[in-house]
């Protein structure tokens, strides 16, 4: 990284370990749920996130300084929703096939705790380029979690990746099938994306003592 | 301490002027996009008309459509006539795939007259009837279109959705659930039943035809009764024009 400063570095790999939006921050964990029942919608929300993060980030900061306090939520929020909206309008008229895969998450992105979160607790206090990084680094944060849950769910609740069967037929009894193995539809249901974080919080929190709350 | 940015003068100001900026910049952005947007929405709807029919570029597993570049084309060549029914009168239009389902519904829940538009294709030799479908699933609106043979018998189908949950209900719009409508019969002897998405069903491979229900998607519960619903409900409607056919 001689790009960047040792400072400006953390700024993209903490959010990968050990303040990670998700399983430290707990933040953005209604998407989680929703999403990750296919590893190819994670992977779309991710890419999704990062533009909006990174972008957005910046825009906030830019106007940090002009921003009223009383109101500051209300045009993040607009930001956000703006955003949103571009983005929607350029993949509809240029990337139509795309843009009807992404359908319902672009406008999930908007109730993304983690971009309110970042807006709030970084842009508001950083200059463009800080602001830039930090987006960047959460919304890789958040997308490597995504990607693990959605991974596991698709895998274990369809026997598919990236909706190509890796099993073999669990109609025609072939492949693992062949063995008894049955798809496990449990996983596909939002409740078990919970439980595919809290084994991650738990395997990362045994790696790393110093995460684990005192009482 | 208190900032120039605190007052609220500057908070009224500032709400103001953004709400100004941000509206101008989306009605500007909206509108210049949209010529290119109807295109696109233009050329889908072909697509899917000729996907039921079969006019596709279907791999192994995955639904294709036939290329942007020569859907035109292709379109007029396979697709013979465009009707219109509307209260037993069957008119051609050129643009009939253009009525937009979701507008005709409202006409006929505030008492008018719906008009029905029914594509009819022709390939091998083989007539094809198309006819689009609109309903809701669980979140938003699910549509589609069906091909059936002269008796009514489905020869393809195309589900679309606008938000069911990705790996659950938006698996409509995937082959494995597409394809099992193909062959099923929407009669049941003398009456018109549809097809059901069963999750009853005892016969997951689907080799029963005639059983008017085809399987359904694990934890998509919501989505699948809104397929069979929107099959029973609209497709009821085009009853009387095959009558029609086989008695002519």
């Amino acid at each position: 990284m001689g790009l960047l400063s040792k400072k400006d570095a953390k700024l993209i790999t903490d959010p990968f370990a050990d303040n990670n939006p998700i399983t430290i921050q707990v933040l953005g964990i209604c998407s989680a749920l929703a999403i990750t029942a296919e590893l190819k919608a994670s992977l779309v929300m991710s890419i999704s996130v990062l533009f909006v993060l990174g972008v957005g980030n910046v825009v906030i900061s830019l106007m940090r300084n002009i921003i009223p306090s009383k109101i500051r939520i209300i045009v993040q929020l607009i930001v956000v929703a703006t955003l949103v909206i571009i983005v929607d309008l350029v993949l509809k008229a240029f990337a139509y096939e795309l843009s009807k895969t992404l359908g319902a998450f672009i406008g999930l992105i908007i109730t993304n705790c983690i971009i309110m979160g970042r807006f709030e607790a970084f842009a508001l206090g950083n200059g463009p380029w800080r602001s830039f990084l930090d987006g960047i680094g959460n919304a890789l944060g958040y997308g490597v979690i995504l990607i693990i849950v959605g991974f596991f769910r698709e895998l274990l609740g369809a026997g598919t990746l990236f909706g190509i069967p890796v099993l073999g037929d669990p109609i025609e009894k072939t492949g693992l099938y062949a063995y008894g193995y049955e798809n496990n539809g449990f996983m596909l249901l939002a409740p078990m994306a919970l439980i595919v974080v809290g084994i991650i919080i738990w395997v990362q929190r045994s790696r790393n003592k110093a995460l684990i709350e005192e009482h | 301490m208190s900032k120039k940015t605190d007052g609220n003068a500057y908070t009224v100001f500032f709400a103001v002027g953004m709400v100004v900026v941000v509206g101008a910049l989306l009605a500007f952005l909206a509108s210049f996009f949209k010529p290119t947007i109807d295109e696109n929405k233009r050329i889908e709807k072909q697509q899917n008309i000729l996907y039921a029919m079969g006019v596709n570029e279907n791999d192994e597993s995955s639904a294709i459509f036939v290329s942007k570049d020569v859907v035109g084309e292709t379109f007029s060549k396979y697709i013979t006539k465009q009707l219109v029914i509307q209260g037993g009168n069957v008119s051609e239009d050129e643009k009939a795939y253009l009525i937009d389902v979701k507008k005709e519904q409202t006409v006929a829940k505030e008492g008018g007259e719906r008009r029905f538009p029914l594509f009819v294709g022709e390939k091998d030799g083989k007539k094809f009837y198309i006819a689009p479908i609109r309903g809701k699933g669980l979140w938003d609106a699910i549509w589609g279109y069906v091909a059936m043979d002269e008796n009514m018998v489905v020869q393809g189908a195309y589900f679309d959705h606008k938000g069911e949950t990705a790996g659950l209900g938006a698996n409509i719009k995937l082959r494995f659930f597409m394809d099992d409508f193909i062959g099923e019969h929407l009669f049941k002897g003398e009456e018109f039943v549809g097809i059901e998405v069963s999750k009853s069903n005892n016969d997951p491979k689907n080799e029963d035809k005639t059983d008017n229900q085809v399987d359904a998607i694990a934890g998509a519960t919501i989505t699948g009764n809104g397929v069979s619903a929107m099959i029973k409900v609209e497709l009821r409607n085009y009853v009387p024009y095959f009558t029609n056919l086989k008695t002519n």
